[in-house]
């Protein structure tokens, strides 16, 4: 970090920059995400125009204003919920998405810590907000509430293990988890001699893009995997008591973490902030720009889905998830593990 | 407002589907663990509910044990206003009973009164009266299309519902003067004739709905995920629905081959136009909303060929200025968007009647609950609730 | 299986092909749909017709029309003949809050005094202004729009 800024600063200043970015970042990017596809591309997809007034141009100043509404609201509690672990529960699951941004790159020097691990401590960090969302749904003394959380348990942890062996066939491919080494794999790539775009992992492990975008789609618990908050049936499901300033929380992990999944889809599968022609200091400059642009197609394709599709029944979801993704799953570790060793 | 939860042995014996009866292996399990049920409020605020219908459902784990609907929430005293109002201010009043499908409301009660004064609206107001119930009936079936795909988890089909609804409301505003309420029937026919450009902007809508029905079925009936939602959910056998008085579409997507239109003494023009009436074998959610899609697509070819054969002609037949129904007492039933509706009429010569008792079509619809949402998880609670398409005011009148 | 794809796919087309169409929203207030020339949006009084007769006040199903009226003489048309009484309107409030806008009123009224325009922005602060007095009505008699010709075929002449 200190070379990054080309200042001479200790442990503890560094540490301090790396939390402020990533507390900055996070809110942000949930903010961009929501405005683009939840009020924009949503209501475009359904013949309306979603906010046009605040802020003035076609209402950009909308979520920010939500933002604010929300932290100047009362603080409402279920009379028997239990105090403390509902407090904590939206901080958890906030906690699990700032972790996972700490890993993500953003350009060839542009992270906050590149782990050798990157790819395993990223999957198993954000696998933490399952135990935000059981405590938020307990705590909420609410029966609404408690069922959302049995189904969300049940279908996180269900669908951990399509995530995480969807990304086993990018590892085995790269040879590496260090999320920049993957990134340079891609970058430094050629296609049958030809390096013009690199050598992007979707062209291989198309399966495992398809697998890890299903499996990302549950674990955020949007539709077609939305019955932990099917709202329908029981409005908010697990965050259905929250109000004001934790809910607002759940809004950020909720969209955060979308965002830090598209993020992950992105670098895994489609080269992640590296462009084949640009190295060096310009790529520090360009690859936000480009992981952005990455990241907002591979957002695109998950909205797309959750404004189209009607929710899985829970069984029909643990069905698709254990009799479905898993079996593929492990058939694609084993392809790319035969053609690696093949060729 | 309470009711006992009905016992074994007080339900009809009919097949089962066994897998149904699965939950009492899992109270086998249930005994070993200890687990005792919860009794969940589902409504009466709730999003699915339709308006304010309570469900108390006893759950094991997400299995309805046992369901018990608690209706009357919404109670208006709709029979007890009929007693001192006039026949003009009651066919305001009924429009509100199913409020979207309001003009659907007033025919039967018109057609009762005019049936006893023995006089018969002219031709023009017939088809009038008929192609604005059909055009009722496609507003309220685009609605259930995209409302049934929200409460499956889909959320763009309820804005597609909506959206394709508002033109056939302009229509119905056209003529009527009212979106909701038109209000539009009178004894011995209608209020007013239609504005000129009518015919043609309503052909143009009706292209738009068969558009949009088609829409329809690519969003949602032929999606795979709502198919695994709807199918197999819900099924009504087609005796135990006609002895509970299911009706309407509900009872057509059990095979039941029962339209009050064609087959109820003749009223309004449907023996003149050229339609069918569709059924479904299956009986399940899916059936329901299939018919219902199908029906809507019919309603817009039934208009259209009325608009074909529009007669010319006056659309109020002779009647006194201060209208005095004789005495007199009628039961009328149609053929409703929701089901079968029915006014019996009690007239003692006023100018108001005696006594009105509306028998309406979502009350018996619910009153099947209780047996169809044994066995059924939670999600496929709200299904079924979605496919038998009830509105809260016609239950509690 | 094939059929599946095919079907998630076919409601991903439907749902892309909406975005690309333009948005069906009416950015009220600053662009407004006018509603149809029946459109029953506020009744106007046209007091010189009204002789008090109290036949729409009598017909209102919520009994939202309040009506106060009082006899005056009036000099004889010719000669020698004895002074008409006339009736005159004190009062005439329609409640918008109570009216439901079912439209009897204007309809059996037997003096054309009444009528609908489809203005509909009068929304108040406080309930108690929904009540609209003689003048108010009578200033809504400029929104009333004319008759409207009837469609083919029709025998009866137009609106009043």
């Amino acid at each position: 970090m200190s070379h990054l800024l080309a200042l001479d600063v200790g442990w503890g200043t560094t540490l301090a920059i790396k939390t402020l970015i990533v507390l900055a970042i996070v809110p942000l990017t949930a903010l961009i995400l929501g405005y683009v596809f939840l009020l924009k591309m949503m209501s475009h997809m359904q013949s309306r125009l979603g906010p046009m007034d605040p802020g003035g141009f076609h209402g950009w100043y909308q979520l920010l204003g939500d933002g604010i509404k929300f932290m100047q609201k009362e603080d409402i509690m279920p009379a028997e919920a239990d105090v403390r672990v509902f407090a904590l529960a939206p901080a958890i699951v906030v906690l699990s998405t700032f972790l996972v941004f700490a890993v993500i790159p953003a350009g060839p020097r542009l992270v906050v810590q590149p782990l050798d691990v990157g790819v395993f401590y990223a999957l198993a960090v954000s696998s933490l907000s399952v135990i935000g969302v059981l405590m938020a749904g307990w705590a909420s003394a609410n029966k609404y509430a408690l069922i959302g959380a049995l189904r969300a348990a049940a279908q996180l942890i269900a669908y951990e293990l399509p995530l995480v062996l969807a990304v086993v066939g990018v590892v085995i491919q790269a040879g590496t988890m260090n999320l920049q080494g993957i990134v340079n794999f891609q970058q430094h790539g050629e296609l049958f001699g030809w390096g013009g775009i690199g050598f992007p992992l979707i062209l291989t492990q198309f399966i495992g893009f398809a697998l890890f975008m299903v499996a990302a789609q549950a674990e955020l618990t949007q539709p077609p995997f939305d019955m932990p908050v099917a709202e329908s049936e029981l409005v908010a499901g697990y965050m259905v008591e929250y109000t004001g300033f934790r809910f607002l929380f759940f809004f950020i992990g909720e969209f955060g973490t979308a965002f830090a999944f598209a993020a992950l889809a992105a670098t895994l599968f489609l080269g992640g902030w590296a462009t084949p022609w640009v190295h060096g200091t310009a790529a520090d400059w360009l690859g936000p720009l480009v992981l952005f642009t990455k990241v907002m197609f591979v957002a695109f394709l998950m909205f797309w889905a959750r404004f189209t599709y009607p929710r899985f029944r829970e069984d029909q979801l643990q069905a698709l998830a254990w009799k479905w993704l898993i079996p593929i799953a492990l058939v694609n570790i084993l392809l790319t593990g035969a053609l690696k060793v093949a060729f | 407002m309470s009711r006992v939860l009905p016992q074994p042995g007080e339900l009809p014996e009919v097949e089962v589907d066994p897998s149904a009866l699965r939950h009492l292996a899992d109270a086998q399990m249930n005994v070993e663990l200890d687990t005792g049920d919860m009794v969940l409020n589902i409504g009466p605020q709730h999003p699915a509910t339709h308006g304010t219908l309570r469900l108390v459902v006893r759950l094991d784990g997400e299995r309805v044990v046992a369901a018990d609907p608690v209706i009357g929430y919404m109670h208006r005293g709709y029979e007890k206003l009929t007693e001192f109002r006039t026949y003009p201010q009651i066919t305001t009043l009924i429009n509100r009973i199913d409020w979207l499908s309001s003009f659907a409301n007033e025919v039967p009660f018109i057609s009762a009164a005019e049936h006893l004064m023995g006089i018969e609206a002219p031709p023009r107001a017939q088809y009038i009266r008929t192609a604005l119930t059909e055009l009722s009936r496609i507003a309220t079936f685009l609605l259930f299309l995209g409302e049934m795909g929200l409460q499956v988890g889909a959320i763009t089909p309820a804005f597609y519902g909506f959206r394709d609804r508002e033109y056939v409301l302009n229509l119905i505003e056209a003529v009527t003067g009212g979106r909701f309420h038109p209000n539009f029937n009178r004894i011995g026919g209608l209020k007013d004739d239609l504005p000129w450009g009518w015919i043609s902007d309503c052909r143009g809508t009706m292209d738009k709905v068969l558009e949009s029905c088609d829409e329809f079925e690519d969003l949602v009936a032929g999606n795979p995920i709502f198919q695994q939602r709807t199918r197999s959910i819900g099924i009504i056998p087609p005796e135990l629905g006609a002895a509970y008085g299911v009706s309407g579409s509900n009872l057509r997507s059990s095979g039941v081959d029962w339209d009050l239109r064609r087959d109820a003494p003749p009223y309004l023009v449907y023996n003149e136009l050229d339609w069918k009436v569709w059924t479904h074998p299956d009986g399940d959610s899916f059936a329901r909303y299939w018919v219902r899609l199908q029906e809507t697509r019919e309603s817009a070819r039934m208009v259209l060929q009325m608009l074909d054969q529009m007669p010319a002609g006056p659309v109020m037949a002779k009647v006194p200025r201060i209208i005095k129904v004789p005495e007199g007492e009628v039961f009328v039933n149609t053929e409703n968007p929701l089901g079968e509706m029915g006014y019996y009429v009690v007239s003692k010569g006023a100018t108001g009647p005696f006594r009105v008792k509306i028998r309406s079509a979502s009350f018996s619809n619910v009153s099947i609950l209780p047996w169809v949402l044994r066995g059924v998880y939670i999600p496929d609670v709200i299904t079924i609730l979605a496919s038998l398409y009830f509105i809260l005011g016609d239950i509690d009148r | 299986m094939k059929r599946e794809i095919k079907g998630m796919l076919t409601g991903l087309g439907v749902t892309f092909r909406t975005m690309t169409k333009p948005a069906v929203t009416v950015q009220y207030p600053h662009e407004r749909e006018d509603p149809p020339t029946r459109a029953r949006g506020v009744i106007a009084l046209k007091e010189e017709n009204c002789t008090v007769c109290m036949l729409c006040a009598r017909s209102c199903p919520d009994w939202c029309i309040y009506i106060e009226g009082h006899k005056e003489q009036r000099p004889p048309r010719r000669e020698g003949g004895k002074p008409r009484s006339v009736s005159v309107l004190d009062r005439f409030d329609i409640d918008y809050a109570l009216c439901m806008y079912c439209g009897i009123c204007v309809e059996v009224c037997p003096f054309d005094a009444l009528f609908w325009s489809p203005e509909y922005e009068y929304s108040e602060h406080r309930i108690a202004d929904l009540l609209h007095d003689k003048d108010k009505l009578g200033e809504w008699m400029e929104t009333v729009p004319e008759p409207e010709p009837l469609e083919m075929g029709a025998q009866s002449k137009g609106k009043k």
